[in-house]
């Protein structure tokens, strides 16, 4: 197992540590490599270690009491998957979860709180990149209020449902999420609600809206 | 011919991520390009177009009135 020194500038924790810092304290690193639906981190567990994606992506999500899961996320190349946990001594607030072959490289709390205290440049840019974290947490807070967001969809969907025969419009998640100005994920989140509502169906390609009055019914209430 | 996701070729950097969350085989690599396989085992999940960093896979949904 070889840590990649090149990767571990590219993670933003330490992208301000120069290679010769980097490569001294490469060893402090270990690597796994999961595969596709392999849980990495479950929500309400302690974690000991920080892990960042190396290759592959990263289910984010959590559970509700009723077993509902809630995707937050995609975990991306060079991301941290439980900085929260690792920094305030809790518990994973959130899932992880291999979408296909992942690897990720782990490095221990008591490792890294020592590379902090070594280099405080490396503290002032965790504060950073949590920072921004943050700011990206609170947009989709607001996004999540799901009553509005609901509504945005349920009207899209209306604007843009055809009859019968004769042209239709076609649309990705991700349009629908910038016309009702949130997150693809909301809107993947919406459209299940809807169809456990009864109101649409989702099928392969298409959405069927099932009951028109009452996404009109569900636009009126938002507005 | 089955709707199946698309890819622009030109938004593609073939990083294979698409490939890696596909679990149907729909996707794969030929000559160093993102190729679609038409497959009925494909079931829409839109997976594909969620990971792709480069918003080059697209999973459109045509929207519809159910006739009464």
């Amino acid at each position: 197992m070889t840590i990649d020194v090149v990767f571990l500038k590219s993670i933003p924790y330490f992208s301000v540590m120069s290679t010769a810092e980097l490569d001294t304290i490469k060893q402090s690193f270990s690597e796994k490599t999961l595969q596709r639906g392999e849980v990495i981190l479950l929500e309400g567990e302690s974690s000991d270690t920080l892990f960042f994606v190396a290759s592959g992506v990263v289910k984010i999500f959590k559970t509700s009491a009723q077993g509902k899961e809630q995707i937050l996320s995609i975990a991306h190349l060079g991301e941290a998957l439980n900085d929260i946990p690792i920094f305030d001594n809790g518990v994973n607030p959130i899932s992880a979860q291999a979408l296909g072959q992942v690897t990720v490289y782990g490095i221990k709390k008591d490792k890294l709180l020592s590379i902090m205290q070594q280099y405080p440049k490396v503290a002032i840019n965790t504060s950073k990149v949590l920072a921004e974290r943050m700011r990206q947490l609170v947009t989709l807070v607001e996004d999540l209020s799901f009553r509005h967001v609901l509504g945005r969809v349920a009207k899209i969907l209306l604007n843009n449902a055809a009859y019968g025969v004769g042209p239709k419009q076609h649309l990705t998640q991700q349009e629908m999420a910038a016309m009702a100005g949130t997150a693809r994920e909301v809107v993947a989140q919406s459209l299940k609600a809807l169809e456990e509502q009864g109101r649409i169906r989702l099928e392969r390609h298409r959405i069927v809206v099932t009951d028109r009055k009452a996404l009109e019914d569900i636009v009126e209430e938002s507005s | 011919m089955i709707e199946m996701p698309i890819v622009d070729q030109e938004k593609c950097n073939q990083c294979g991520l698409c490939i890696s969350v596909c679990t149907c085989g729909a996707i794969v690599l030929v000559k160093n390009r993102i190729t679609i396989i038409e497959t009925e085992d494909c079931h829409w999940c839109t997976n594909c177009e969620a990971v792709c960093p480069s918003g080059a896979l697209t999973c459109s949904f045509e929207i519809v009135f159910e006739e009464e």
